[in-house]
């Protein structure tokens, strides 16, 4: 029997309720991913025996009459940069090729306790630096409506995932829209919750002050189920926010937009976008407004900055952050030929471990933060966030949630964009301003461009607000009926 | 150059950095313990070994602590402070960058007064900051236990991770010929003050409190300071006060035949008493600091600030002065106490029931001998100030004399027990009872009658043989006083 088309939901209330069992419902996934990964190489490792002996241990504490988690039995893939205790972590590179992290991050630990079977890590761009899956070290993942063309990125393996109905739900991370433009590209949703509203402990930093971990899945309201499980404060992260989590499966349950004042970012609709996300932007906004929304422009005027800052920020950030990987305690090491010194041997490890992009951007982020060029560059940097920020707080004055196309374009052919950096980073213009301002968004898919590919629309809203994003995406997806498949 | 010809001709100036590592229970940034000396890597944890994706937390203990210290060392405290990352590449360092402060820190603009010969020299305390510690490397094969030459090497992370607080003094002037004995006295000061918050252990010889030393020279004391060298690796308060000294030796000869001073980093070695360069400026790192984004800044509300201050203990210097007062010791005396590390025992000595120079009487005599001869810091013999406070009062109510006391504490060092039980086990007591005295005593009158006709005839100075004799009878169990007494009583009737 396949679920392959059964959403989430569906297969926690079914394995619940006894329809069908936890290990009947792992078996379908894996069996679909053995069918088809091999195209779409969506996973970095796949665990047959972890998944099955969950599903048993579910099925067994069923038939004992105990209470079940909230995601008992339902199959989840989760991105491989976080942590995975007894599973292979190598975050798209060479550098952890064979670690098996000794713990689970929270996120991970919280699927666990909530009952999530957890199916295999998924591809991305090394160490998250991305937005097509091109960078991974383990080669690119496919988009299954056109497997010649990317998925987006970084988490391109944990978009396809679900597009590709290896599995019905899977995690994300998203520094600059990691999440949101790969949904986009593969016609799921995709959210990006508040910075702090899920546990960065155990996700191998690219950004520190941009990362956020976030769930895929095919429907707002599977959405917000894994959403619900993933969140909430967490001690060993001190950027964890203390309090409680917003109401998002609530939200989506009872998605009523009347009277809900929805803004139109003006500076990110026009120009440079792709005609047709333009033209299934407008007719989503008419939905939303037939809904009983209130459409109104707002203006960000210092978006323009956004992706400029960005590309200091997270390059210095990350150059700090990927320090770590050194051969001395994990992972490669190469050229410790018992002569070579402690210096040599790690030049050449990272020499080696690394991939181009990964090394463009230690560079550009080692020369943002050198004496001498701090004030320029970082510190003007964030200064600028300090103005979007503002930004953000004048437009939600006015507007509750905000929305833009996700991505400027839809997905383009493997290898266009991979010698043109520039043109690759303007895929998240729409999406990085929310990470500079660590507020939520969400991507919900709103239709197909002329040759069949997904496109997204995305809501933005205040930190904390995360239920709204909710409430918008689900009365959008209501009024559209997306029922598309690859 | 000797040392007062290179005074005469120049300037010094010192800056010292003092790190000082935390008695926390556990790590800065994670719940590993911090005990010294345990097995190596035994107390690493994801966070400390920085593992992927695992985050720092702060410990709010070590906060306190960089609270109290900055309070004790008249700083101001920043309402916000915030970490930052210090990026190098170095092995035992895990994450490759150091959370420290640097833009801000916790604790700014202070001072702390230290006395020299009886001059009081203000030395200005520019900021402290928390950071934690680095692991240690060893090297392994090899002749000098230094990275080259050697074969291999091994980290131990137990280290990492361990909060340190940095003390940063403003440049110190003026201090001419004294500036080796001012960074000796400073140094000193500032251990006795962390002491006293019991903060950290501040043993030099463990490395729980460390010591740079920033040393200049300037042909004119109005001039601009001239080009500083960074002395490292100085482990004991004389190294701080020969360290110094050496350098400003060593600038002075450099500067009088016509050469530069190159700022350099250089290390101390004790053996030779001198200074060798290490990594110089051109070599040095650009630590690229920026701040911590995994942490959010430190907030030190006033009230917090408030109630911290009103914890911390009588500021060393004026606890001495209060106990100088109050013991009635001459300046001398209140000195060599200090040295002895007498003070607290001396205290406890007096609390315990002791006079103040019975107490000290015995810490600095017979007790300071036998720390000498043996090697052990006076704190560490096994004895305490409730044993030496027993001994002090069974001699005042003549129960011991002052031999028989040294043969107590004699048992009480060797582990024979308390001091009455050294008393009843060694059987020490004075014989004070007359019955059994009289006896002696009319034994001696017998057997010494010349004597004892020369006291009937007034010559009473005689008497002391008579004791002698008693004493001897009593193998020295006897009260001299009473058996005096007994003799001249029997020989005049009186």
């Amino acid at each position: 029997m396949s679920f392959s088309y059964t959403n989430a939901v569906d297969l926690a209330a079914g394995i619940a309720a006894g329809d069908f069992s936890a290990r009947e419902v792992a078996t379908s996934f894996l069996d679909r991913i053995a069918e088809t990964d091999d195209q779409l190489n969506a996973f970095l490792a796949v665990d047959v025996s972890g998944a099955l002996a969950t599903a048993d241990a579910i099925d067994a504490a069923r038939a004992r009459g105990e209470a079940l988690g909230p995601l008992a039995g339902v199959p989840v893939a989760v991105k491989d940069v976080l942590t995975t205790k007894g599973l292979p972590t190598t975050c798209g590179s060479k550098m952890l090729e064979g670690w098996i992290p000794a713990y689970d991050a929270t996120v991970t630990a919280n699927l666990r306790n909530a009952g999530a079977v957890i199916i295999g890590k998924t591809n991305m761009d090394e160490f998250a630096m991305g937005s097509s899956t091109e960078n991974s070290a383990f080669g690119p993942t496919r988009n299954p409506w056109d497997a010649g063309r990317i998925p987006g990125g970084s988490s391109g393996g944990s978009a396809v995932a679900v597009a590709a109905r290896q599995a019905p739900l899977s995690i994300g991370t998203d520094t600059g829209g990691s999440i949101r433009q790969p949904a986009a590209m593969t016609g799921v949703v995709g959210v990006k919750p508040t910075y702090g509203g899920v546990s960065c402990y155990g996700l191998v930093a690219l950004a520190s002050s941009l990362d956020q971990a976030g769930p895929f899945a095919t429907t707002v309201a599977d959405a917000a189920m894994l959403h619900a499980v993933m969140a909430g404060h967490d001690p060993r992260d001190s950027t964890s926010i203390d309090a409680p989590v917003p109401p998002v499966v609530q939200a989506a349950a009872n998605p009523d937009v009347k009277g809900m004042r929805i803004g139109v970012v003006k500076q990110l609709t026009g120009e440079g976008f792709q005609r047709e996300v333009r033209e299934h932007f407008q007719e989503s906004l008419d939905a939303l407004a037939d809904a009983g929304a209130e459409i109104v422009e707002v203006s960000c005027p210092h978006f323009e900055y956004a992706l400029a800052a960005y590309y200091l920020i997270l390059p210095s950030e990350a150059s700090s952050n990927l320090a770590k990987f050194d051969a001395m305690r994990y992972g490669l090491r190469v050229g410790d030929d018992g002569d070579r010194s402690v210096e040599q041997v790690m030049a050449l490890t990272r020499e080696a471990g690394f991939g181009p992009e990964v090394k463009r951007r230690i560079m550009l982020g080692t020369y943002a933060l050198s004496s001498g060029y701090y004030d320029a560059y970082y510190g003007q940097a964030q200064k600028v966030r300090t103005l979007i920020a503002n930004d953000f707080a004048a437009a939600f004055s006015q507007a509750d949630v905000l929305a833009t196309p996700t991505a400027p374009t839809t997905a383009f052919p493997l290898g266009e964009k991979v010698d043109d950096p520039l043109s690759m980073y303007l895929q998240d213009i729409a999406t990085i301003p929310a990470n500079l301002a660590g507020i939520p968004g969400m991507s919900v898919p709103v239709g197909l461009d002329d040759q069949g590919l997904p496109i997204g629309l995305q809501f933005m809203a205040p930190a904390m607000a995360d239920d709204r994003l909710y409430v918008a995406g689900g009365a959008l997806e209501a009024a559209i009926g997306w029922e598309a498949r690859p | 150059m000797r040392f007062e010809q290179a005074i005469s001709e120049f300037d010094p100036v010192l800056g010292l950095e003092v790190h000082v590592e935390l008695n926390t229970e556990t790590k800065m940034f994670c719940g590993c313990s911090t005990t010294f000396g345990a097995a190596p890597n035994t107390q690493v944890c994801p966070v400390c070994l920085a593992l992927p994706g695992s985050l720092p937390v702060v410990n709010g203990t070590a906060v306190e602590s960089a609270i109290r210290i900055g309070l004790a060392l008249n700083c101001a405290i920043a309402p916000r402070s915030r970490f930052a990352r210090k990026n190098y590449f170095y092995p035992d360092m895990p994450k490759n960058y150091q959370i420290s402060q640097y833009d801000e820190p916790i604790a700014v603009n202070g001072y702390l007064d230290v006395d020299v010969d009886g001059d009081t020299y203000r030395i200005g305390i520019e900021r402290a900051h928390m950071e934690e510690d680095t692991g240690k490397s060893l090297h392994m094969g090899g002749a000098t236990g230094r990275i080259h030459g050697a074969d291999y090497s091994l980290v131990d992370y137990n280290r990492a991770g361990i909060p340190l607080i940095e003390i940063v003094t403003k440049p110190i002037e003026g201090t001419g010929e004294k500036a080796p004995e001012v960074a000796r006295a400073y140094v000193a000061a500032l251990r006795d003050i962390l002491r006293s918050l019991g903060v950290s252990d501040v043993r030099m010889e463990q490395g729980s409190l460390r010591c740079d030393a920033n040393v200049s020279l300037r042909p004119d004391p109005q001039g601009p300071f001239g080009t500083r060298t960074e002395t490292k690796n100085v482990n004991s308060l004389r190294s701080v006060e020969r360290a110094v000294r050496h350098e400003i030796e060593r600038q002075a000869d450099v500067l009088a035949a016509g050469g530069t001073i190159v700022q350099e980093t250089r290390h101390w070695h004790e053996d030779t008493g001198k200074t060798t360069p290490g990594r110089t400026k051109e070599e040095a790192e650009d630590y690229r600091y920026f701040p911590e984004p995994d942490l959010a800044p430190v907030a030190a509300s006033e009230q917090w600030v408030e109630q911290l201050r009103a914890t911390l203990p009588e500021p060393p210097a004026q606890r001495r002065a209060r106990l100088q007062q109050h013991w009635g010791f001459t300046d001398l005396e209140m000195r060599d106490v200090v040295n002895a590390q007498a003070l607290e025992l001396i205290e406890q000595t007096i609390e315990a029931g002791a006079s103040a120079a019975g107490a000290k009487k015995w810490w600095l005599g017979e007790l300071a001998r036998r720390s000498n001869d043996s090697g052990v810091a006076l704190p560490d013999l096994p004895i305490d100030a409730v044993g030496v406070a027993r001994i002090e009062a069974l001699v005042a109510e003549g129960t011991l004399n002052d031999k028989m006391a040294r043969q107590v504490i004699d048992g009480i060092l060797a582990g024979e027990g308390s001091a009455d039980e050294v008393v009843a086990a060694r059987g020490l007591a004075l014989v004070s009872d007359d019955t059994a005295l009289l006896v002696a005593v009319d034994e001696a009158i017998a057997g010494n009658p010349d004597v004892a006709q020369k006291v009937r005839d007034g010559k009473v100075a005689a008497v002391g043989a008579l004791v002698g004799a008693v004493m001897k009878s009593t193998r020295g169990q006897a009260d001299a006083g009473r058996v005096r007494e007994l003799l001249v009583a029997r020989l005049t009737g009186e």
